[in-house]
């Protein structure tokens, strides 16, 4: 979005208030208030169609999958296997096969850097971070680099939030055997140039890992024409269940990997001596899947599917500018991640008033906001913060909500002057 | 605004926070103990002088919220001049307070002083670890064990 943007038009046609009566959690009231629910970069609130999937699929077809001959267990495995089908169209994947359900983005790059990031570091070689990313995407890496030799290289960050892209010829060399971003940071809500760099980082001959946790929820997504190696998001960031997320990663750099975990499913033919292991995408799905989360995160793509892709993101891009122009006339409030390409996300800090005493004067007014350090620590330490106030939007949250939160921040200023 | 939240943010811990006492370095400290909260980052380090068994002097630094930091103003009040056994009983006092699952006796209560602006968190369990943080810094500063989190 453009923060010097559209307030002053008109919002664009997108009819939020017919879309927030199929997510029954925003009749919540909180003490004398409405919900006002503004931390949608932690978890997305789930619609009906959601519950209903979930609760459907435990009503009338539980059963384990890839393993019964009856009637459920070949029912469940079929809404199991066509979850995974509209998970691929959701990415525009090249192949199901190619979408390996897990646990959620952290699981997904914890997966590439044990089993790909330990089968192909040497030491010496480099793994490119940003400054923004969040801790799921450094901690697992510090570990592969631990075991392997490799070494940790990290584009910095600008003052405005977004990736310094100056020095990167002499940051992306040879050298660099993966990089790996986060496409929308979920401390600031940059976009970052994800398309530009993973070019880049194919022409020194890296393989690149897209942290899409909070991308998927707002953005587009097309892992092929991203031609990213591998992306990962989680299903309860995009409006499903918790415990469900998916790892998409080219089949070529997938067959090439050994098992993350051992267990059932995952195995061809095991005796003690030796096991070998099955193709694609079972090789990397150990044990009983979650089934219900795989089922509800493909009812919730398919929620998602209904809405006209460019209302939305209008929607949501003036929302953003409009709560950020509310936000910033408070007196002492400083909008933190001032990039050009924003979504969802306003952080912000005030004037002798700490995130965490912000959160809670505004959680008694109702409203719901995530305050400290976003698992961004390393990011934090660089902009000089101990932490922000982060309000993030979701498609159902209106400009009356933003009104809201800018009046409840005044509150919070009379009450610390 | 709710009562509670009155109570949280009451005249007393907002004056603190504006203006904290025995805040800043101290120059060769006899005993210094640091806290730490990872869940929300905040960081506390507390300098004690002693003196034939006593706190003679108290510095804190540090950065975290207003609750945190005018608990440690609070503390540093309520033990300087104090015997080490004293502001053991102090520190005791203030988790009976704090972290009690019964409301706290009144002796208690009315023993802590101005530190009872505190009780108010005992409405808010996320923001307990906030007006505890100092009071573990100067345990460890007093146990000698220099660092302790609250995790």
């Amino acid at each position: 979005m453009n923060k010097t943007g559209t307030t002053s038009k008109a919002p664009p046609v997108f009819d939020a208030a017919a879309v927030r009566e199929d997510f029954p959690i925003l009749d919540t009231r909180v003490g004398a208030h409405a919900l006002v629910y503004l931390d949608n970069a932690a978890t997305a609130q789930k619609p009906q169609a959601v519950i209903d999937a979930v609760s459907h699929y435990y009503a009338s077809t539980n059963a384990n999958i890839h393993r019964g001959v009856h009637y459920l267990s070949a029912e469940a495995t079929d809404a199991y296997d066509r979850a995974r089908v509209t998970v691929a169209q959701f990415l525009n994947a090249a192949e199901p096969r190619e979408c390996i359900f897990v646990r959620g983005t952290t699981e997904a790059i914890n997966l590439v850097a044990a089993s790909w990031g330990r089968t192909n570091f040497r030491r010496g070689d480099e793994i490119l971070l940003t400054a923004m990313e969040h801790h799921a995407n450094i901690v697992p890496w510090q570990m592969a680099a631990e075991a392997t030799g490799a070494v940790i290289k990290v584009i910095p960050v600008t003052d405005r939030g977004e990736l310094d892209l100056e020095k990167i010829d002499q940051l992306l060399t040879p050298r660099v055997k993966l990089l790996a971003l986060t496409h929308v940071s979920n401390a600031l809500g940059t976009i970052n140039p994800v398309r530009e760099l993973i070019k880049r980082a194919r022409a020194v001959g890296a393989v690149t890992l897209v942290d899409g946790a909070q991308s998927a929820a707002h953005l587009r997504v097309d892992v092929q024409a991203l031609d990213c190696d591998f992306f990962a998001f989680s299903g309860h960031k995009v409006f499903g269940p918790t415990g469900i997320g998916v790892l998409y990663g080219k089949a070529a750099a997938l067959e090439k990997m050994p098992p993350y975990q051992g267990g059932g499913d995952m195995i061809e033919r095991v005796s003690f001596e030796k096991t070998t292991y099955r193709g694609l995408p079972e090789r990397f799905e150990a044990g009983t899947p979650d089934i219900s989360g795989a089922i509800g995160l493909a009812a919730a793509i398919q929620y998602l599917a209904k809405f006209d892709h460019t209302a939305l993101a209008a929607y949501e891009s003036d929302l953003l500018a409009f709560a950020t122009d509310a936000v910033a006339a408070v007196r002492g409030v400083r909008i933190i991640g001032e990039a050009p390409e924003k979504v969802g996300v306003l952080s912000f800090v005030m004037d002798d008033v700490h995130p965490h005493d912000i959160g809670t004067v505004l959680d008694n007014e109702g409203i719901a906001i995530r305050a400290g350090h976003h698992c961004c620590m390393p990011l934090m330490k660089r902009l000089d913060l101990p932490g922000t106030a982060r309000a993030s939007f979701a498609f159902y949250n209106t400009r009356a909500e933003a009104d809201q939160l800018a009046n409840a921040l005044v509150k919070v200023r009379k009450m610390f002057d | 605004m709710s009562e509670e939240l009155d109570e949280l943010y009451q005249d007393i811990i907002l004056d603190h926070h504006r203006r904290p006492r025995n805040r800043g370095r101290m120059e060769e400290p006899s005993a210094m103990g640091e806290g730490f909260n990872p869940l929300c980052g905040d960081e506390l380090s507390v300098f004690l002088k002693m003196d034939g068994g006593k706190i003679v002097d108290i510095k804190f630094i540090g950065q975290g919220c207003a609750i945190s930091q005018s608990a440690a103003s609070l503390m540093t009040q309520r033990v300087k001049g104090k015997t080490v056994p004293e502001a053991r009983a102090e520190i005791a006092d203030i988790k009976a307070l704090l972290l009690g699952e019964n409301e706290p006796p009144i002796a208690i209560q009315e023993r802590v002083g101005d530190a009872i602006a505190l009780m108010g968190v005992r409405k808010f369990p996320a923001r307990v670890k906030c007006a505890t943080l100092s009071w573990h810094a100067l345990e460890a500063a007093l146990g000698g064990s220099g660092k302790v989190s609250t995790e």
